[in-house]
């Protein structure tokens, strides 16, 4: 403390020499000379795939030399919801989020366009499916990217030796493992009488009617199966149409051959109900058979994931894509895109792929048939129909072709659901397609 | 130093003239302001901004882009799902408050009662509801109301009974989130109501005796009237508490089935985030406030008026 005092004169002398030195200074380019980026991805259920996207950003972080920020956020709670609202909001934030299914149409007027991005992926991994396209392109455009991270198909996961010995059906044999579905006789009519005979064993099939996506996206893939659709593509509600009244009147018998607590069962219920051995077949990804490798082994020796029955207007299976979209308000947006780019190449995807140990699928049609789905056991190939291969389903979303700003309400608040069970508890058909279109009508305001 | 300051002698021929700003420093009411002030700012970010943001909010139309005046409050008056949820708030709060109340009052008796030495051990256990995190209750909760698996039904089959659809029929949910408000909130009352007993000077009761007055007089003509005001208080404040509840209904039903256990803040949440309308969420939310400030206008005008006679 004894040094030689500063005069305010010194002061002001050093300043302006260390002022000038900084600005003539030539540039010196950093490691980090592509600026910054901050990611925030979902935050994967499956343990270790957090990894493989950490390290495939990170590679693509040190080759373009740009700093990067990565968050992983939950969808638990909502947490990756109330992120994209309070970042939309405050127009700060992430530079890249990852959007659930119905949130890029949401925030469409805040989301980067990246058509010419996505040209370029779609002529190098093949055409997305109609879904994909109905979710992720606003005014034309394509407002976010579809991620491999996230984005499931919610087929019927089996248990291949009970659906046998009390329904007679072989689904191995309709659906083999490395080959071409041969289910033809896999229809509605066949589920029907399948649920049937699964209750009087006491093994029922576990679909839940909730308001969750789980029970949305099942009840939805059957409104596809019969045409049923509450408003089409125009914004017209067509809730009172025969199409949703067949529709209806089968879930309704469905529902029967269900166990009595379905209407409160969420996510997890159904998942639960497969692994504890008390039912024969769920709609649901992979991760209900993952939990009971690790759990109930027995259990999943017998599981088979495998598609959708067909309805009279086709077969359709749920798919719940996520995206990865850029806020219009990032500062870096080429190294984003530059990133989605890295993140969407075959070797990104199959990475991912065997990362979530066959979770994740690719929205892009060649991208369908990696190693992992076809050697992934116990039992050996009882993923390989789950990334529906041979195209043999349309995937779907349940509300769809509704103007997405209207689906997603009828999807969240579980609009189709709520009418099976008020149809089921024994209120009039009439009166429960009067309630849905005065609910339908309610989502139609601007 | 001070002592310094304070010796030194002005001279007598300058006058000594404070500024108006010395003297409003100094002021008891400028010192107060001062030191309510970060709780102030606090409120005031946290409380104030947040809520005229929502009135903001509430105001825009769905896309956010157009201010609609109270268009989003005049099309939930129409939505049948509104008025269903208007009622199941209000079933849900007064039913919860009025056995809290009654719970916590009875049990607040029975503590009191015991023996000064043993009365902490048992104060401390029944506030251990209270003192849990809801959300880590809630979901023992759950598993106790499981639709599939509940332990509650697992033992009433022993008996022949049941399986009760805790959360898959409406009357059943209904129960099913009061009961657990209730377990969680009455021991708020019940410290509350002790605190309040215990500040009943004992002479109003030996007094009571003499008169004759019997057991339920002595609870009706002393204990009731000493603890109006701390009655009132309480009651407001989990009548406020229990309208805005979220993770009760969140956790066990999430609204469900078919609606019929959403409270406003569930049906906000589900409108405004998981829907992304966050315009008629944020209207959903603000319907709680003036049916809670009229309350609130009431047991305070209440209680002014009592503490004004006394």
């Amino acid at each position: 403390m004894a040094g030689k005092r500063i005069t305010r004169r010194d002061f002001v002398a050093t300043t302006a020499a260390a002022s000038a030195a900084v600005i003539a200074a030539p540039h010196v380019a950093t490691a980090q000379a592509a600026g910054k980026l901050s990611i925030g991805f979902w935050d994967h259920w499956v343990p270790g795939a957090n990894a493989i996207t950490e390290q495939l950003t990170k590679e693509w972080a040190a080759k373009e030399k740009v700093d990067i920020q990565i968050d992983f956020i939950p969808s638990q709670g909502n947490k990756n919801l109330l992120t994209i609202a309070a970042e939309a909001q405050a127009k700060a934030g992430h530079d890249i989020l990852a959007f659930p299914t119905w949130t890029p149409a949401e925030n469409a007027k805040l989301l980067e366009p990246v058509d010419d991005i996505m040209a370029p992926l779609i002529a190098q991994n093949g055409e997305v499916n109609d879904t994909v396209k109905y979710l992720a392109r606003s005014d034309n455009k394509w407002i976010a990217v579809p991620a491999t991270v996230g984005s499931q198909i919610k087929g019927p996961c089996t248990r291949a030796d009970l659906l046998k010995q009390h329904a007679g059906i072989d689904i191995k044999a309709m659906y083999p493992a490395g080959g071409p579905p041969k289910a033809d006789g896999w229809t509605t009519d066949a589920f029907l009488k399948a649920a049937e005979a699964c209750h009087k064993a006491g093994v029922p099939f576990g679909i839940g009617l909730g308001t969750t996506s789980d029970s949305v996206d099942t009840a939805g893939a059957f409104a596809h199966a019969f045409g049923a659709r509450l408003v089409d593509d125009k914004g017209k509600i067509t809730v009172k149409s025969d199409e949703v009244r067949q529709w209806l009147d089968y879930y309704k018998r469905l529902t029967a051959f269900l166990p009595a607590d379905v209407p409160a069962w969420d996510d997890a219920s159904n998942n639960k109900w497969i692994v504890s051995g008390r039912g024969t077949m769920i709609m649901n990804p992979p991760s209900a058979w993952a939990v009971a490798v690790r759990d109930a082994p027995q259990i999943a020796d017998q599981l088979w994931t495998h598609g959708f029955p067909a309805g009279p207007k086709g077969r359709y299976a749920p798919f719940l894509p996520y995206f990865w979209g850029i806020w219009n308000f990032s500062k870096n947006k080429s190294a984003a895109k530059s990133l989605l780019v890295h993140l969407s190449q075959a070797s990104s995807a199959e990475k991912m792929v065997e990362g979530s140990k066959g979770y994740d699928i690719p929205a892009f049609s060649k991208l369908t048939t990696f190693k992992t789905w076809a050697e992934t056991g116990p039992p050996k190939g009882t993923l390989y129909h789950y990334p529906n291969p041979h195209n043999h389903q349309v995937l779907s979303i349940a509300a769809a072709p509704a103007p997405p700003k209207i689906a997603v309400q009828i999807y969240t608040q579980g609009v189709m659901t709520k009418m099976v069970a008020r149809h089921f508890q024994g209120e009039s058909m009439d009166k429960t397609l009067a309630w849905a279109e005065s609910e339908v009508e309610g989502f139609m305001r601007g | 130093m001070a002592d310094a300051a304070i010796s030194r002698k002005r001279s007598p021929a300058i006058p000594v003239k404070k500024s108006g700003f010395r003297n409003w420093l100094g002021r008891k009411s400028t010192i107060a302001f001062f030191m309510a002030l970060p709780l102030i700012v606090l409120i005031s970010v946290l409380v104030i901004y947040p809520g005229l943001y929502a009135i903001h909010l509430a105001m825009l139309n769905k896309t956010m882009e157009r201010f609609v005046g109270f268009s989003n409050f005049t099309f939930l008056f129409k939505r049948e799902t509104f008025w269903m949820v208007v009622q199941q708030s209000c079933i849900f709060a007064i039913t919860a408050v009025v056995f809290k109340a009654l719970i916590g009052f009875i049990v607040a008796h029975f503590v009191h009662n015991i023996p000064d030495k043993g009365q902490r051990k048992w104060r401390g256990m029944l506030l251990v509801p209270w003192v849990i995190p809801p959300a880590m209750s809630c979901l023992a909760w759950l598993w106790l109301f499981d639709p599939s698996y509940s332990a509650f039904n697992w033992i009433f089959a022993k008996f022949g009974i049941g399986p009760i659809p805790w959360t898959g029929d409406a009357a059943w949910a209904r129960f099913s989130v009061i009961l657990v408000n209730i377990w969680i909130g009455a021991p708020f009352f019940m410290i509350m109501y002790l605190a309040a007993l215990k500040s009943v000077p004992d002479q109003l009761y030996e007094a009571a005796e003499i008169d004759g007055a019997n057991w339920w007089q002595r609870i009706w003509y002393v204990t009731l009237p000493m603890m109006r005001n701390i009655i009132a208080i309480t009651t407001l404040f989990s009548l406020i508490v229990t309208f805005a509840n979220f993770d009760i209904v969140r956790v066990l039903t999430a609204g469900g089935p078919i609606d019929k256990t959403h409270v406003f803040a569930t049906w906000a949440f589900r409108v405004g985030i998981e829907g992304g309308d966050i315009p008629l969420g944020a209207s959903v939310s603000l319907f709680m406030v003036p049916i809670l400030t009229v309350a609130a206008i009431f047991i305070l005008r209440d209680i002014s008026k009592r503490g004004n006679e006394s």
